[in-house]
């Protein structure tokens, strides 16, 4: 029932990874997260440079029931923060693979991306 | 613990409406439909429906039936009317909450008791034990019982619209309840509820439950009636700053450190289950007292996060959420009585930050 697009990396925790191709990646929570979290009413973001190793907690999303955290993929740097969450956290609910995305980052290798689960092995796990 | 958890009998009622299912106090419970915030809204703008099928009822009757309710209650009940209900406590002898219930006198010598789902167990032994002691008849009716809260400034012009003509709803006085047939169904209308909101609740038998919801839902369609979840009533009761057992209240928290000394009558005669303790925290001033907040931050404070005055531990926090109406965080906390007094600044550690608490007298969501 939930979506689990094709082209993107998976957590076991619940966090998707997109690699652009040039180093860098978008990272945001699944559908299946969002889903079970209910309605997200703020999200506690990291500053742009801050340096995160893989499975290090990076933020906070809070729902109304309660609050859970972000972490990292795979090692990375924090390029951009998505500021559009500070007005409308509810973006993670309503288009998470899209506008909810929630970090820009720069990996410190392409190749971890390999770790991390594809679509058909997350949605085994879901 | 591995027993099964017990289903309304609404279960399939909630999953035929979308609802995501959580286990609650040992029942599986629908926590949301659409989702919390919408639940939320719709029962403060126009009216929301939830199953509360999971609280548990008990029957007392018989000759001494008022003389044993008035020994395990806190407040007075001697002088409760038929067809009135009241808030009260049952408290153990050390002055802790056993629980908060409400009470209806349904005859001269018979009364219904709405007990939490949680609670109900316990409560129905400690009843059984203590009504052994007077001429009257203690029974757990849990499985006699459905029960729907309709909530909201339209739940009565709803509720209305399922009443014969000669039954003017509008006319039942809080804390009063009725007998009456609603949609075909031998139903005791109350007009009590736990949001904060104008409303009915309805004990009904379980078998007609999920026809009448359906009936309910329908009268209640073009004025915007929706389904609520468990994670909406808990929103709605803190921003009306209404108690819940486990938290604002508990064998820990004594009635009076909860604000709840309204309920609690010192003076009755007879006294009661738990009265000379508390009369003693009375005369002494309650160390520590429940107060409600509102954080002007985005993050939450939620259950048991530190509060400090000056910098220094001084409590912590009972209950947090964000306020669906002022779209802050809200909560309430247990306070030393020093902190409050000195007038000392309060903030909550929320993951490392200090936020500084705003006190404020509930309901949170109609700012004074």
């Amino acid at each position: 029932m939930s979506t689990v697009p094709d082209d993107l990396r998976y957590t076991k925790e619940h966090e998707w990874l997109k690699p652009a191709g040039d180093g860098t990646a978008l990272v945001g929570i699944t559908d299946y997260a969002q889903e079970s979290l209910g309605d997200i009413v703020f999200v506690e973001l990291p500053k742009p440079g801050a340096k995160f190793a893989a499975g290090a907690s990076f933020g906070v999303v809070e729902s109304v029931k309660a609050a859970s955290d972000l972490y990292m993929p795979v090692a990375a740097e924090v390029l951009e923060v998505n500021s559009s969450l500070e007005s409308m956290p509810e973006l993670v609910n309503q288009i998470p693979y899209g506008g909810g995305w929630i970090l820009k980052v720069r990996l410190v290798d392409a190749k971890s991306v390999g770790q991390l689960l594809d679509a058909a092995a997350y949605r085994q796990l879901i | 613990m591995t027993d099964a958890l017990s289903r309304t009998p609404l279960y399939e009622w909630h999953l035929r409406h979308g609802a995501r299912m959580v286990p609650f106090a040992g029942w599986e419970m629908p926590v949301q439909y659409t989702g919390i915030l919408e639940e939320h809204r719709a029962t403060r703008t126009a009216a929301g429906l939830f199953d509360v099928s999971h609280m548990g009822e008990a029957l007392v009757s018989g000759p001494q039936a008022v003389e044993f309710l008035d020994q395990v209650a806190t407040n007075r009940l001697a002088d409760l009317a038929v067809g009135r209900a009241r808030y009260t406590l049952l408290c153990a002898p050390d002055g802790g909450v056993v629980d908060d219930i409400i009470v209806y006198r349904t005859g001269p010598q018979a009364f219904l008791l709405c007990l939490n789902a949680g609670n109900t167990p316990g409560d129905v032994a400690w009843l059984q034990s203590q009504a052994a002691k007077f001429d009257c008849v203690f029974r757990d009716a849990s499985a006699d019982y459905a029960q729907l809260a309709l909530q909201g400034p339209h739940a009565v012009e709803i509720a209305m619209r399922l009443a014969p003509a000669t039954v003017r709803l509008t006319d039942v006085p809080r804390f009063s309840f009725v007998e009456i047939v609603l949609s075909g169904t031998s139903i005791l209308a109350s007009r009590t509820g736990y949001t904060g909101e104008d409303g009915f609740e309805f004990y009904l038998p379980p078998d007609q439950a999920s026809a009448f919801a359906d009936a309910l839902l329908k009268a209640g369609a073009d004025l915007g009636l929706k389904p609520c979840g468990l994670g909406a009533r808990d929103s709605l009761r803190l921003e009306a700053g209404l108690p819940l057992y486990g938290h604002e209240i508990s064998r820990e928290i004594s009635p009076l450190q909860a604000g709840l000394g309204w309920a609690v009558k010192l003076d009755k005669p007879g006294g009661f289950i738990g009265r000379d303790v508390l009369a003693a925290e009375a005369a002494a001033q309650p160390a520590r007292r429940v107060v409600f907040f509102i954080l002007d931050d985005r993050r939450m404070a939620r259950a048991d996060m530190v509060i400090s005055a000056n910098g220094k531990p001084a409590g912590k926090v009972l209950s947090g959420t964000l306020s669906p109406v002022l779209n802050q965080p809200i909560g309430s906390a247990l306070v030393e009585r020093g902190a409050l007094d000195s007038g000392a600044m309060l903030t909550v550690d929320i993951r490392g930050a200090a936020i500084p608490l705003r006190l404020a007298k509930p309901p949170l969501h109609k700012p004074a």
